[in-house]
């Protein structure tokens, strides 16, 4: 059979005002009819710079340098259209993208646009290739949006896209790629952006349709579960090579390049064993300096007591309780000294307003958030002065991107040195310290006189940490401290935190959408769903018998790199977020807020109002 | 080949993930303030650069004029009114002669009353440099009479023309640059305190101030510029020395330039607002005078210089424009504006033409600043 697409030798090179760049070098690949490939690799691999080589919407900077790109038309056998020779913007290749190859982008609501109708934009593909009347694209476009899922298609064509979801508005995308059957699918990060159980939805719709349509789909991916779940073939890309390729089976089941080797054992797994450490590809040599343990006193370090959050809409505020967005209700979490908590929730489950409320930057509309620095706990949000300074100093944020958390203008020791700067440490002792933090992420202290876009995303993200680390804090509060890296460095970063914490009894909350590395960062864990705590329990009982729906449910979407527990796509399909949807005894009506039940030792579970009645 | 996609390739090249990523950074690049970084990029974009050097040497003729004009910017030459631009000439007969000019027998045609002049092509007068001429006073303090160039013995030198008291036009237009010069910058600097001020309290304090400050801007931006500017410069009793008309008209195009820069001063706040480096600082526990003097001030400095390059253009043109009218600087003062009031009659830029020569440098002016202004909008954010 042959190939679908093939490219063969391709080179691009970046050329800016500053460097020339060679993006891909000699890539050579196969797509086959009706089969999955998927491109995997990191940031800077060179693979969305393929897929934009593939449609020819390269950046201007881009030169493609030598090699082919041939498209074997599916309707005329034997036709081969040499892609690389056609010129970028002429009638024969606009005749290719969109009718017999599409794209999705990773990026739904900047993809759609928002003055025009998800009908509009789904048919205007089909009116451009085929001069359709708009009675007949919008019955085609009716039945595509039915194939994609969208529950009622008739709505959806007249709806603009700030009205949707962002699983649907990608529903909407694929619908629109899809609507003039294209035999080619490229997929760049399709679900990256997506909650896990949305990106569940999404796979399994598309290898629902592949199956249906008998197209073939490139699909970009950093993702090795996303791959071991939707692939059939898998190619490797580091820094703009090809180091692996063949089928799943060849590829994920006998690695035989270094790089894929280490990536896979770098992946935090759900079947890890207790105490195992995740191998970086790049080890960091950090250099703790010993300090005498901290005195951990028993009670809880930091306590959250039944906090609730309501956003009042500005638009709504006269019209009164219409206009409220309970952000966060009725939360209480504790953290032990020492100990890690991992907060788990979707998008929109109130896990970062909550982190804020906890760092003062939220005032809670009700309950308290109690801190215990050694003289007994304390209301956070009733401290002021000096109290206040010193709290600010034992309790330390790290940020989820570490492009925008460090500022451009400082130098790396400006930046270590700020925060005791502002807390008056003399300047002999912050330049010791800024050395000693640099040892302690594993940067090398000549380090200190570069500024921020000299380093990586991952020693951004450690400079994150030396800064957060500079004052000595007794908390950690880490908001998607690993969500923006590549996965090589996420081990890294991780390991870096696991080490800091035992060598100076530091205190982490972790919040996280990713449970792999919930599970292997935290002690206990509590999952949070529509601005509740929905599960509470230690990592080892909640994985091992997690009881709500809605954790079940979280836990099933999420693809394991491993070829032997695949995705039940079956078991996803669902709506899992909603709370009146959830079975007896956890349902819980739009009135009602439930109440935590110990189902086990430590292991605490949401239940409705008539289970409560009943238990009571 | 067609099994290509099925069989197992791994690549045998050596691999070594220590090999830091393609940064393509070099050591002086990492080490390169934000600063440095914007000198860079706005060094790449040549057109800036080009106008940056263009608005030096314009700048820099501002402390020499009375050195670089022929002559000084009153002097009268009754029997040359209106005389036209005279040529310099290097071959007198063919042969060598160096820089010279044919001197101009003025002519009186009675029955047109038009005034004509001949050059006389028979006496070729040779062109003098740095040449003891017409004395000054520097600042109006140091004695001097050294000229860059002086017109030859006996002879005249209009190189731009003369206007209808017979004044040499180019030595107007090289004086005229002081003010018009000086006048954009003035009033960009009145501006930028004012917009700094006002987009400052309503980008930092937001709430009620942002809204009160949004309010006042929007109420300055609809009241029609030029009748407004026409009022002011009016209410400037005419009595005025020409030094403080020419603070007043400043202060006027001051005090209606601001919102813009208010308006880009108040953005920029607000998106470094969002930054996570300042909830970072915040977080540390930092002080607003903290936050604002080490994050905010040096992460918008650049935008804001921008900016306001941008707006130097308006103010020129706005004194032009004033002046054009009669309503701006008034002689003895001399201003571009001031000298495009003279051309002001339609049938005198029929018969003299070179009376618009002073719009060539105001154009040169507002195109460079225009230029300038891009290159470094461009250059402000260096990280992109």
């Amino acid at each position: 059979m042959t190939p679908l697409l093939s490219i063969r030798d391709l080179t691009i090179d970046f050329r800016t005002d500053r460097q020339n760049f060679r993006a891909l070098d000699g890539l050579s690949l196969d797509v086959a009819p009706g089969r999955t490939l998927a491109l995997v690799g990191e940031s800077g691999s060179g693979k969305s710079v393929t897929a934009q080589a593939i449609l020819r919407i390269l950046p201007r900077s881009a030169t493609i340098t030598a090699g082919r790109i041939l498209f074997a038309e599916p309707e005329q056998p034997g036709t081969v259209r040499e892609i690389t020779a056609l010129p970028a913007d002429g009638p024969q290749m606009r005749e290719l993208r969109g009718g017999r190859i599409a794209m999705i982008f990773q990026e739904p609501m900047t993809c759609l646009s928002p003055l025009h109708t998800i009908g509009d934009q789904v048919g205007e593909a089909l009116r451009v290739h085929t001069g359709a009347s708009r009675a007949d694209a919008d019955a085609q476009t009716r039945d595509a949006l039915a194939r994609v899922g969208f529950p009622d298609p008739e709505r959806a064509l007249h709806t603009y896209p700030f009205e949707l979801s962002g699983g649907l508005r990608q529903r909407a995308m694929i619908a629109m790629a899809l609507i003039m059957r294209p035999a080619l699918l490229v997929a760049d990060e399709p679900t990256t952006a997506l909650d896990v159980t949305t990106q569940a939805q999404i796979l399994a719709l598309l290898g629902r349709l592949q199956a249906e349509t008998g197209m073939s789909i490139l699909l970009i991916t950093h993702d090795l579960g996303v791959v071991a779940n939707m692939a059939h073939d898998v190619a490797v890309l580091y820094r703009g090579r090809l180091v692996e390729a063949g089928s799943r089976e060849d590829v994920l089941r006998r690695p035989g390049h270094p790089y894929l080797r280490a990536l896979i054992k770098a992946v935090p797994r759900f079947d890890m064993a207790p105490g195992e450490r995740l191998t970086p590809i790049t080890p960091a040599r950090v250099t703790i300096p010993q300090r005498p343990p901290p005195v951990l006193r028993p009670g809880p370090i930091l306590s959250v007591a039944g906090v609730s959050k309501v956003f009042a809409l500005r638009s709504a505020k006269a019209s009164g309780e219409a206009g409220l967005i309970r952000a966060v209700t009725d939360v209480s979490l504790a953290v032990k000294a020492g100990q890690t908590l991992g907060l788990v929730g979707e998008s929109g489950s109130g896990k970062t307003t909550l982190s804020k409320m906890v760092m003062r930057a939220v005032v809670p509309s009700a309950g308290r958030i109690l801190f215990d620095a050694g003289a007994g706990p304390r209301n956070v949000h009733a401290l002021s002065g000096a109290d206040l300074f010193a709290y600010r100093r034992a309790v330390q944020f790290v940020f989820q991107d570490p492009y925008s958390s460090l500022d451009p203008r400082m130098t790396v020791g400006e930046l270590l040195g700020e925060p005791m700067r502002i807390h008056g440490i003399p300047k002999r002792e912050r330049q010791q310290r800024t050395r000693d933090l640099m040892a302690m992420v594993g940067l090398d202290p000549g380090g200190l006189s570069r500024y921020p876009h000299a380093f990586s995303g991952g020693q951004r993200q450690r400079i994150g940490i030396a800064r957060a680390l500079a004052l000595e804090p007794r908390v950690l509060l880490l908001d998607e401290p690993v969500s923006a890296l590549d996965v090589s460095v996420q081990a890294q970063i991780l390991n870096l935190l696991k080490d800091l914490q035992a060598a100076l009894g530091l205190t982490y909350l972790i919040v996280s959408h990713n449970l792999a590395v919930i599970d292997y960062m935290a002690d206990t864990i509590s999952v949070m769903c529509r601005g509740r705590i929905v599960e509470a329990a230690p990592k080892a009982t909640l994985f091992r018998n997690p009881a709500h729906p809605y954790t079940r449910a979280l836990l099933a979407a999420v693809p394991d790199p491993s070829l032997d527990h695949p995705l039940d796509f079956a078991a996803v399909s669902g709506e899992h977020s909603d709370p009146t949807a959830w079975p007896e005894p956890f349902r819980l009506t739009a009135a009602e807020s439930g109440a935590m039940r110990e189902i086990e030792a430590g292991h605490e579970v949401r239940m409705g109002g008539t289970e409560a009645l009943r238990a009571a | 080949m067609q099994e290509a996609g099925r069989r197992h390739f791994v690549d045998t090249a050596p691999f070594d993930p220590a090999t830091g990523p393609a940064h393509g950074h070099d050591a002086a690049t990492d080490t390169a303030s934000a600063w440095r970084l914007i000198a860079r990029k706005f060094l790449r974009h040549r057109l800036a650069v080009a106008s940056l050097i263009i608005l030096a040497a314009m700048y820099a003729t501002i402390p020499v004029v009375e050195f670089l004009a022929p002559y000084e910017q009153n002097k009268r030459h009754g029997d040359m009114l209106y005389a036209p631009p005279q040529a310099v000439h290097l071959f007198h007969e063919g042969a060598f002669r160096g820089p010279f000019v044919y001197p101009y027998r003025a002519h009186f045609d009675l029955e047109s009353f038009q005034r004509s002049y001949i050059a006389d092509t028979s006496a070729p007068q040779p062109l003098r440099f740095l040449c003891r001429g017409e004395p000054y006073h520097y600042f109006g303090l140091i004695a001097g009479d050294r000229h860059l160039l002086c017109p030859p013995e006996g002879g005249s030198l209009f190189l731009l023309g003369t206007d209808k008291l017979g004044r040499d036009l180019l030595s107007r237009i090289i004086y005229g640059a002081r003010i018009s010069l000086v006048i954009g910058l003035a009033g960009v600097a009145i501006s930028f305190v004012l917009g700094l001020f006002f987009g400052g309290i309503a980008g930092y304090f937001g709430g009620l101030t942002d809204a009160a400050v949004q309010r006042l801007i929007e109420i300055v931006r609809s009241v029609p510029e030029l009748p407004l500017w026409l009022a002011l410069s009016a209410a400037l009793p005419p009595n005025w020395s020409p030094l403080a008309i020419f603070f007043g008209i400043t202060l006027i195009l001051g005090l209606l330039d601001w919102p813009g820069l208010a308006r880009a001063v108040r953005s920029k706040l607000l998106a470094l607002r969002e930054e996570d480096f300042v909830a970072a600082a915040e977080l540390m526990g930092a002080s607003p005078r903290h936050v604002i003097q080490r994050h905010l001030i040096p992460n918008f400095m650049s935008h804001l210089i921008a900016s306001a390059t941008l707006a130097i253009p308006t103010m020129i043109l706005g004194e032009t424009a004033l002046s054009f009218l009669g309503l701006g600087l008034r002689p003895p003062v001399t201003s571009w504006g001031v000298l495009l009031n003279e051309a002001q009659n339609l049938a005198a830029v029929q018969l003299y033409p070179w009376l618009l020569l002073p719009t060539v440098p105001v154009l040169v002016t507002v195109l460079a600043y225009n230029f300038l202004g891009d290159g470094l909008r461009d250059a402000a954010d260096p990280y992109h």
